[in-house]
């Protein structure tokens, strides 16, 4: 569904992705993992299109449901089937999450060649998606994530997914900030949501969620490079031993 | 207290989307700008050029009773010794008003409109303008005087408002049959010599739409103007009086819009609203008046003096105004609040792109006892565009109690547009409140990647933000006039709002 071949990512001349191999088929969830700063959040930003992110496509090649994912804006990419949750959701004052919502589904299904929601079917699946994973009613009314808490954010991010059906889903630290009662909240709503034709990313800090969400694959990204990756336990082997273990043991990837 | 973005100096960027942006936004403008074409008529043109001979003229072929000509004489010679303003924030050429046609109305304009009397014409222009006016077609929850150029060619609806005693004319019109009424409030709130352009209107203003809502009723629709600018080199200056009478009620909509030209046309109206006790008038204005090309040619000056007297315990004014249009506008709905108790509110969103500038804002004048008012503006700039709230809150020595609150928001597209705020406070009582907030803010990137990563396009997410911008303002228009001017910011999104 993904591959990734020898990805390369810079701001201003940095280099902050150096060299990333990874493939995610269908229904698999890849935990990603690393220390603060070493590129797991512009990962997820490049395979999203942000394009404040310089990618040299003579070495780079991002292949997403056999489309060649770096020719793409974002809005394409999302039409397409990809999901970003945000490490920090953006506020858009005045725009109910229900108006948001909607446009992203219609234009979703637009450039698929599908009818367009009108305002009250959509309210019937947006309520619908709400009690199935769990969300206040209230979210739909509000604004687009607009006074909501830092753990209320990541819940809407959720809410997001739910309605929108992607193919692969980026779940960039969905956990953190979030108290256990909304932990378990968000874990099971992404839980409810796993598919054999959907994949998931999820990049973490905390073996915790992986309780949780229990993923195929584990990778570990030190200084844009996955210096290691293994199943579950390398989840627990990291809480064990922390960081240092891998940038020592792996040294060559921190030069 | 005044602050001020300079945008030019002032803003740092990162990336060039909200660039690409505010070429987006101006496009959206541009292709916004559907009424630029012309109506073909035969009309009837005064010679360019004004003096006491040409206001005799324009009362003469009005009808009007002698006590108006009187009127218009003095407004016109108080204007002979008055000054255009300068304290505004907007740079333009003085127009040369002896360059002006002060009348201009199609040849075949009935003087007792029938419907079937009206050249077909017209009719089709209102219609291609979204005003159909005849009986079959016409909007059935609203009534409309519908005024081309110097004339009001149609109002609809008139008989249904007649059975509630209410008037709702041209100004033309109520002049010759309700001539006690006008004579009795013309002027009473904005006084003919009140500033420049209000002196100007008076001496010669034109056409324009009369209401009077008796006491005790409620309009049972809403009440709406819709003022086409058609023929070149002439000016419009139309003039609206509405009063209500002690718990009256109506809410009244004001649109306008004018062929693409590229000479400064100027349209200097004056509106003046009357709330006796216990009475509430809305008033609404879609502003869609041409505004020029990208390079700044051509274009409506909007000079305009609206005010509305609140003259009984808890009468209520509300203004709520969507500019998009003009050149150059220069406009301060205003609310004199005289009875104790009473209400103003002014909610205002200005959008300016290319090279217009507007410099609009309120007036509230707390004169009577516990009176509240409320001022919400939201400006919008883009291209090289400038932007300028101005605001004066007059609180006076007998209005104890008084409140007011303020919010002034801004938001700039590229890096090109000034938004400036200039609020005054004039606190002459020591138990009222005043609160002022002010922001400024910037589409930002984070905003158009997170809509791009939910399918939806940085030109539509454009819309979108500076839409939610504006929805507390929004919210106080009526239905029909929310989705003209959601759609008027080059919003996309279809369907049924809400
Ligand atoms: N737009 C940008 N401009 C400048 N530097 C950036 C930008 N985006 C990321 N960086 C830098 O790249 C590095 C990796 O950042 P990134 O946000 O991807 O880390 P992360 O692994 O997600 O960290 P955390 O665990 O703290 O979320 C950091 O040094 C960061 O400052
Ligand atoms: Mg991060």
């Amino acid at each position: 569904m993904l591959q990734i071949r020898n990805l390369h990512a810079s701001v201003d001349g940095k280099e902050i992705l150096r060299g990333i191999d990874l493939d995610v088929n269908p229904g698999e969830v890849h935990a990603i993992m690393g220390p603060n700063g070493s590129g797991k959040s512009t990962l997820a930003q490049v395979l999203a299109g942000h394009e404040v992110y310089e990618v040299p496509e003579d070495q780079s090649t991002v292949t997403f449901l056999g489309e060649n994912l770096l020719e793409m804006p974002a809005e394409e990419r999302a039409r397409l089937g990809l999901f970003l949750a945000f490490q920090y959701p953006v506020e858009i004052p005045g725009i109910t999450n229900e108006y948001f919502l909607r446009a992203a589904l219609n234009e979703t299904r637009k450039s698929r060649g599908l009818e367009e929601f009108d305002a009250m079917d959509f309210r019937e699946l947006l309520q619908e998606k709400m009690a199935h994973i769990n969300i206040d009613p209230g979210f739909a009314e509000r604004f687009v994530n607009h006074g909501f808490s830092g753990g209320e954010k990541k819940r809407n991010e959720i809410l997001q997914l739910a309605v929108l059906e992607p193919r692969l889903a980026i779940l960039d630290e969905t956990d953190s900030g979030l108290d256990i009662d909304a932990l378990r909240i968000v874990s099971e709503g992404v839980n409810k949501l796993r598919s054999p034709n959907r994949a998931f990313i999820v990049v973490t800090h905390y073996q915790r969620l992986l309780n949780y969400i229990v993923p195929d694959f584990v990778h570990v990204l030190v200084n844009g490079r996955i210096v290691k990756s293994g199943d579950k336990n390398l989840a627990l082997e990291l809480e064990e031993k922390g960081y240092d273990w891998v940038k020592e043991t792996f040294a060559g990837a921190t030069a | 207290m005044t602050t001020h973005t300079d945008n030019l100096e002032t803003a740092k960027y990162t990336g060039t989307r909200v660039e690409r942006s505010n070429q987006e936004v101006a496009d959206l403008a541009n292709r916004a700008y559907k009424y630029g074409w012309t109506t073909e008529i035969e009309s009837e043109t005064l010679e360019k050029g004004l003096n006491e001979e040409v206001i005799r003229q324009i009362s003469e072929k009005k009808g009007e009773p002698e006590w108006m000509l009187a009127w218009r004489l003095k407004a016109y010679r108080h204007w002979r010794g008055m000054d255009p303003p300068t304290w505004a924030k907007v740079r333009y050429e003085t127009p040369d008003f002896q360059d002006i046609s002060y009348y201009s109305a199609p040849k075949k304009a009935p003087e007792k409109k029938s419907l079937d009397e009206v050249d077909p014409k017209l009719l089709e222009t209102f219609e291609k303008l979204g005003i159909p006016l005849g009986e079959q077609k016409r909007l059935a929850g609203v009534a409309v005087d519908a005024v081309f150029d110097s004339v009001s060619v149609a109002t609809t609806h008139k008989d249904i408002l007649a059975k509630k005693g209410i008037i709702f004319c041209s100004i033309s019109e109520a002049l010759r049959e309700h001539g006690e009424l006008v004579r009795r409030y013309l002027g009473s709130v904005v006084p003919a010599n009140d500033n420049f352009y209000a002196a100007l209107n008076s001496a010669v203003f034109s056409d324009g739409s009369f209401v009077y809502i008796p006491r005790g009723v409620k309009c049972p629709m809403d009440l709406s103007t819709y003022f086409r600018i058609n023929a070149q080199n002439t000016g419009q200056f139309e003039r609206t009086l509405i009063i209500a009478e002690e718990g009256a009620e109506v809410s009244y909509l004001e649109g306008c819009t004018a062929p693409m030209r590229d000479e400064n046309q100027l349209h200097a109206a004056v509106v003046e609203l009357v709330a006796h006790k216990n009475a509430t008038i809305r008033y609404a204005t879609v502003q869609n008046w041409y505004a020029g090309d990208e390079e700044g040619r051509g274009g409506i000056f909007n000079f305009v003096t609206k005010r509305g007297a609140c003259l009984g315990a808890n009468a209520r004014i509300s203004w709520t105004q969507v500019e998009t249009g003009s050149a150059i506008t220069w406009k301060y709905p205003s609310c004199i609040l005289k009875g104790d108790n009473s209400v103003g509110e002014f909610y205002s969103v200005a959008m300016t792109t290319g090279r217009q500038q507007a410099d609009t804002g309120t007036k509230m004048l707390h004169l009577g006892k516990n009176t509240r008012s409320t001022i919400i503006s939201k400006t919008i700039s883009a291209g090289r565009s400038d932007n300028s709230y101005r605001g004066l809150v007059r609180v006076m020595p007998k209005a104890a109690n008084a409140r007011n609150y303020t919010q002034c928001d801004s938001l700039l597209l590229g890096s090109t547009c000034g938004a400036h705020t200039f609020p005054y406070i004039d606190v002459r009582n020591r138990t009222a409140s005043v609160e002022h907030e002010a922001s400024t803010s910037k589409i930002s990137e984070d905003q158009l990647f997170y809509c791009q990563t939910r399918a939806i396009r940085p030109e539509d997410a454009i819309s979108m933000v500076v839409n939610g911008f504006c929805k507390e303002v929004f919210d106080h228009l009526p239905m029909e006039f929310a989705v003209e001017a959601t759609k008027l910011l080059g919003v996309s999104l279809e369907g049924s709002v809400g």
